[in-house]
């Protein structure tokens, strides 16, 4: 069994082998780079108020082909267990329906669920390792921008922190998960719907939804969030918006304000500026002290106001917690939908 | 000895329609059985739930005295030969070989490789670049050397043209005999299981209309015709298994033990195909007299 599982599957296993191979050599060629331009900027060796080291590392960082090789990295990661769920996942027993060569499989002396245990077991493994090569392989490469970020508490032109959605999913051991479950996916929707191609759409819809929705609605509750206020200071805060409607002087004008919350590396779930009496802050943003002053006695003003912001977010030292979790999330939903092929293999069906 | 297959009350159910229904039959090992039928009887389906592909919705089968595909070593007593004899398109013959090795213990690669290379098969060649006739003896060949003590094949011939068609049951012949294999094979065309089955079946809108061995049936039938009559009048020994009437003139088809005495039928005997036709041919009336005709048997 092991062996016919292997001769189905060598072009497959060539294929990613060569593609990992390719990626080991770009990334140990420019890792050496990345990690000298880390020494040069004095990061290695700084202990205390790094982060304008860190900023300027990272400043230099944009535009060149590291920055490039950051990003194509994490697309990697992410098309990565989608297409090993597309091509490996969806047609491995999907293409033996359509052939019809199960009929010939399952008529051998070995029963049917030790036939999809083995095949799902041993490229399940496969697609978890190659999963874990590839993250392996960037999250070591990465390192050096990642820690550089973390100081930095993110930069927008390299997504934020690792522990910022985007990038989250690209370090790790999360994409071992990725891959386990779109695997599974995979094979579940070719043994349920029996033919390859809608079985490899379906498997794309299914995986990509989930993966839309996890970092949105999931991942930030996995560990509660932190929860903390803080008074307003309009000096550091991020945003001050004005809404004028037709009148600049009109009472009736609203405005925003996002004050600055500096936990370097923190994943910010939602920052409120709040009024004393606990109610969103909208304003007024008319004459009533702000209306024609300059930006400085706006500031003032707002200051008076007592207002407080109120934050909640994941810590950077939540980080491999989350991981994990995650990780673990994916894993049991990969078990579960193998065990639902293996039972649905059982079934018999012609 | 134990039947190479044993059915009690089997049925199969597809949503609303009965592929099979009530399906009791005992099948005898050391035979080569035909299991014929129009397309759309329920011949697969049956072989399906003797390899255990399908699971039975009433009844039960046991082949070789234990139920279909419940364990490796069930599996291993059983050889099967889908329809349309499928293969692995992209895997050489010699794949297929080193598949059924590592696949089945009791495997014989010396006869497997014996085969091929008699029926001149490049073992280099990939399976999907083979002939019909050739994918299905490679078929055939990975069946017979997993070393099965009964071999199922599933309309193995349907496609193939009359050259391969004869070949293909010369080998089936010549290496069940010599291995002493049971064989249920299935067909629409009684012609080519005429010359090398000895036990029938006929199965006909999902039931099963007789059963048994060919020689006993062919003698034991008898086409009767003469000045028209009722059948009813007829002996209490004869089965009236299909009647035909013009105005003056009765034919009959009668089964019966005893040798037909009366003088006044002009009495004939039928070959294989006529008397698979015949019932086939009325469904309403044979399917009583078919059950009778099994009960009897057993």
């Amino acid at each position: 069994m092991m062996w016919l599982t292997w001769r189905q599957f060598r072009w497959q296993a060539v294929t990613a082998a060569a593609v990992l191979a390719v990626l080991a050599i770009a990334l140990a060629a420019t890792g050496i780079g990345l990690s000298t331009r880390f020494d040069q900027a004095g990061l290695s060796t700084c202990h205390s108020a790094c982060s304008s080291l860190a900023t300027n590392f990272v400043r230099d960082l944009r535009g060149t082909p590291y920055a490039a090789l950051f990003f194509g990295c994490i697309i990697l990661l992410y098309l990565a267990p989608a297409l090993m769920g597309i091509f490996w996942g969806a047609p491995l027993i999907a293409r033996e329906f359509e052939a019809g060569t199960h009929r010939l499989a399952w008529n051998q002396s070995i029963t049917r669920a030790r036939w999809s245990a083995v095949k799902l077991g041993l490229i399940g493994l496969a697609a978890v390792a190659t999963a874990g090569l590839l993250s392996l392989m960037i999250t070591w490469w990465a390192g050096p921008i990642d820690r550089a970020l973390n100081l930095v508490g993110g930069s927008p032109s390299f997504g934020g922190t690792r522990m910022s959605p985007v990038v989250f999913a690209a370090r790790g051991v999360a994409p071992l998960g990725y891959a386990a479950f779109a695997f599974a996916l995979g094979v579940t929707a070719g043994v349920l719907i029996r033919r390859t191609l809608p079985a490899m759409a379906i498997t794309l819809v299914i995986f990509a939804g989930v993966q839309f929705l996890v970092p949105n609605f999931v991942r930030p509750h996995l560990l509660p969030p932190v929860q903390a206020t803080a008074p307003f200071n309009a000096n550091t805060a991020n945003e001050i918006m004005i809404s004028a409607q037709g009148n600049a002087n009109s009472t009736d004008n609203t405005m925003t304000v996002v004050g600055d919350f500096s936990q370097p590396g923190a994943w910010m779930l939602s920052n409120k500026t709040i009024t004393p009496a606990g109610k969103a802050f909208t304003g007024p943003a008319g004459t009533t002290g702000t209306g024609n002053s300059t930006p400085q006695q706006c500031g003032n003003w707002l200051d008076s106001q007592h207002l407080r912001q109120q934050v909640t977010y994941q810590p950077a030292s939540r980080f491999w917690p989350l991981q994990l979790i995650e990780t673990g999330i994916y894993l049991i939903l990969a078990a579960g939908l193998g065990l639902l092929c293996t039972w649905q293999v059982r079934r018999r069906r012609a | 000895m134990t039947a190479a297959i044993e059915a009690l009350g089997l049925g199969k159910r597809y949503g609303r329609r009965w592929a099979l229904s009530d399906c009791t039959l005992s099948i005898p090992a050391g035979r080569v059985t035909g299991l014929v039928g129009p397309n759309g009887a329920g011949k697969t389906t049956l072989i399906n739930l003797a390899t255990g592909m399908l699971a039975p919705t009433t009844g039960s089968i046991t082949v070789l005295g234990s139920k279909p595909a419940s364990g490796p070593e069930q599996l291993a007593k059983v050889g099967y030969v889908a329809q349309d004899t499928p293969t692995y398109a992209g895997l050489t013959v010699e794949d297929h070989l080193r598949f059924g090795a590592h696949m089945n213990p009791g495997w014989d690669a010396a006869l497997a490789h014996k085969r091929m290379s008699q029926l001149g098969i490049d073992p280099k060649q990939k399976a999907g670049k083979l002939s019909g006739g050739q994918r299905a003896q490679l078929a055939l060949t990975l069946a017979i050397a997993k070393r099965p003590e009964l071999l199922i094949l599933d309309e193995p011939i349907a496609s193939l043209d009359p050259l391969a068609r004869r070949e293909f049951l010369q080998v089936l012949m010549e290496t069940t005999a010599e291995h002493e294999i049971s064989v249920v094979m299935s067909s629409h065309l009684v012609a080519d299981l005429e010359r090398v089955t000895d036990y029938l079946i006929v199965l006909m809108s999902s039931r099963v209309q007789v059963t048994g061995d060919i020689d006993e049936l062919l003698a034991t039938h008898y086409l009767l015709s003469g000045a028209r009559r009722d059948p009813a009048a007829l002996p209490a020994g004869q089965q009236v298994i299909s009647a035909r009437h013009t105005d003056r003139q009765s034919t009959i088809l009668v089964r019966s033990t005893e040798p037909i005495l009366d003088p006044t039928w002009s009495v004939s005997q039928l070959d294989l195909e006529d008397l698979v036709l015949a019932y086939m041919g009325n469904t309403t009336a044979s399917v009583e007299t078919g059950h009778k005709i099994m009960e009897e048997q057993r």
